[in-house]
């Protein structure tokens, strides 16, 4: 039975494309075959972050309007199997979405994939609402900041009232929080909110956090997803929050600050 | 009379009753033609979008259109066919001598015209809220057609929920953002972060109960204080809200 995953925030900025590439990326290493969704039309970045910018032909908006068949449109990643990418039109805008169309094509999706990654747009209009409207799990992406976790808090009570299971009274969309842009030296110093401020004030599940890290840049220059950098902190958090939404039980890393040694704070590393 | 015929309350220096001026906010029918047939069945239309805040509320009728038509009106029969989609008409305003008259008779009160309030902002926002609540898996009216509401899971921001003519009882966080209405009591079992108004139908005895507080704003009967006027000694302690004369009273609660 497939599963239709929305990432999404409210907040701009915080984090949702890079986390969407990234589950979708690490969700198709475990073998699942993952197709990841461009809900922001005219704003695409998705394409970008994935590294088949050069590569779009079709888009999303194209199948919705039928000017092209899905499998036209689909983008194969080069390099994992199982990963597909849909890309979304430049040209065009939000108003291109018609929940008809956009469920034709989740429809015909779920047959060959079994994880179905909407990345949403910012906002609470059209483009997020679209996003999602027919999940079945949500991934709210924050920043442990005051204007995210309100963001967060709002786009919370939208898809409890706004979504199709809550429309059809059916079982609630699975809501999970993921915390990025973690640094635990600034919660130290008081400039940003604790890791338990945020839960207490957001009440959902944590799937993970992921550490700010110069990774994520220098990932999206690439075009690749930062869960391909091993090495980096942020990519290996990335993996851990794949397996805790698999249902394994992994502890949370990269909460706190590291205990540098004198040797250590010699010579600096870098995240 | 003599003061033998004085009651035992009244000579102890205590009346049986105490006469005070209220204040209300009442929805104003304006009739502009009784006689199209499709008053009623449009009427009824109004209505069935937020039932809950029509069922057995008091209306004014507004005659002006008949006064100046000079027609007579059946004011016993209108009242009678408002009563059975649950309206009460209680009064009218801008009516003439006669329909004055005929109004008496009927059982009603002759007012004077009221001032403008936003009832039709008012009203939509209660179809939201009714939509909202309606949508709220876990809300349940705690007795049948009291209209308290019993909501069990987070308020999120953004969220409004509105109880008529009963109490609101969250017992779940209320985030900042989120807006909570009763005609009654408010009582938050959990962090009260949102604006609570309680009494908004003008209810002087209504109060405000949470374990936390840190509401944006707070309101009985429409006497509202900010956060930033609200004491800190107070934020984040359990408390009860009240009204006292025209001033809040906010007070801990003992553990």
């Amino acid at each position: 039975m497939s599963k239709v995953v929305v990432m999404t925030s409210g907040k701009g900025g915080v984090g949702k494309t890079t986390s969407s590439a990234a589950f979708a990326a690490g969700l198709a290493l475990r073998g699942h075959k993952t197709v990841v969704i461009d809900f922001d039309v005219g704003l695409r970045n998705l394409d970008l972050i994935m590294g088949c910018e050069r590569r779009v032909v079709y888009d999303f908006v194209n199948v919705i309007n039928g000017e092209a068949k899905l499998n036209q449109a689909l983008i194969k990643d080069k390099r994992i199997d199982n990963l597909s990418i849909l890309p979304t039109s430049q040209t065009r805008d939000k108003d291109a979405l018609t929940k008809e169309g956009v469920e034709r094509v989740i429809e015909e999706l779920r047959k060959d994939f079994d994880y179905i990654i909407c990345d949403s747009p910012a906002g609470i209009e059209k483009g997020a609402l679209m996003a999602l409207y027919f999940a079945d799990e949500a991934i709210i992406v924050t920043n442990p900041e005051v204007s995210s976790v309100r963001d967060s808090d709002r786009i919370l009570g939208v898809l409890a009232s706004k979504s199709r299971r809550a429309e059809r009274g059916e079982a609630p969309v699975k809501e999970h929080l993921l915390l990025t842009r973690y640094d635990p030296a600034r919660v130290e110093r008081g400039d940003m909110l604790k890791l338990e401020d945020v839960l207490e004030i957001l009440s959902i599940e944590l799937i993970g956090v992921i550490p700010e890290s110069q990774a994520v840049l220098r990932a999206s220059n690439l075009g690749q997803p930062v869960i391909l950098d091993a090495e980096s902190q942020a990519g290996q958090a990335y993996a851990d929050a794949v397996g805790r939404f698999l249902g394994e039980e992994i502890e949370h890393r990269f909460l706190n600050t590291e205990r540098k040694g004198l040797f250590q704070r010699l010579f600096r590393r870098t995240a | 009379m003599g003061s033998s015929a004085r009651s035992e309350s009244q000579l102890a220096g205590e009346a049986p009753f105490k006469l005070m001026g209220g204040s209300y906010t009442m929805m104003v029918l304006r009739i502009e033609d009784p006689n199209d047939h499709t008053f009623f069945p449009l009427l009824l239309d109004k209505i069935a979008q937020a039932p809950n805040f029509f069922r057995h509320a008091p209306v004014v009728l507004d005659v002006q259109a008949i006064a100046e038509s000079g027609r007579p009106f059946n004011f016993a029969e209108f009242g009678r066919r408002l009563r059975q989609h649950l309206l009460i008409p209680v009064g009218v305003q801008n009516g003439n001598d006669a329909l004055n008259q005929a109004a008496i008779s009927a059982g009603m009160s002759v007012l004077p015209p009221g001032r403008p309030a936003q009832m039709a902002d008012r009203a939509r926002e209660m179809a939201s809220a009714e939509g909202t609540a309606a949508r709220e898996p876990q809300a349940a009216a705690t007795e049948p057609g009291s209209g308290s509401l019993l909501v069990t899971d987070p308020v999120r921001s953004g969220r409004q929920l509105y109880a008529h003519r009963g109490d609101l009882v969250i017992m779940a966080p209320v985030s900042h953002g989120a807006e909570l209405l009763a005609d009654g009591h408010i009582h938050v079992y959990g962090p009260l972060r949102g604006r609570a108004l309680a009494g908004v139908t003008g209810d002087v005895n209504a109060r405000i109960f949470c374990q936390s507080l840190d509401a944006e704003l707070i309101s009985v009967a429409g006497y509202w204080r900010v956060r930033e006027d609200i004491d800190e000694s107070l934020i984040g302690k359990p408390v009860q809200i009240r009204l006292e004369g025209e001033r809040l009273l906010i007070e801990r609660l003992a553990p």
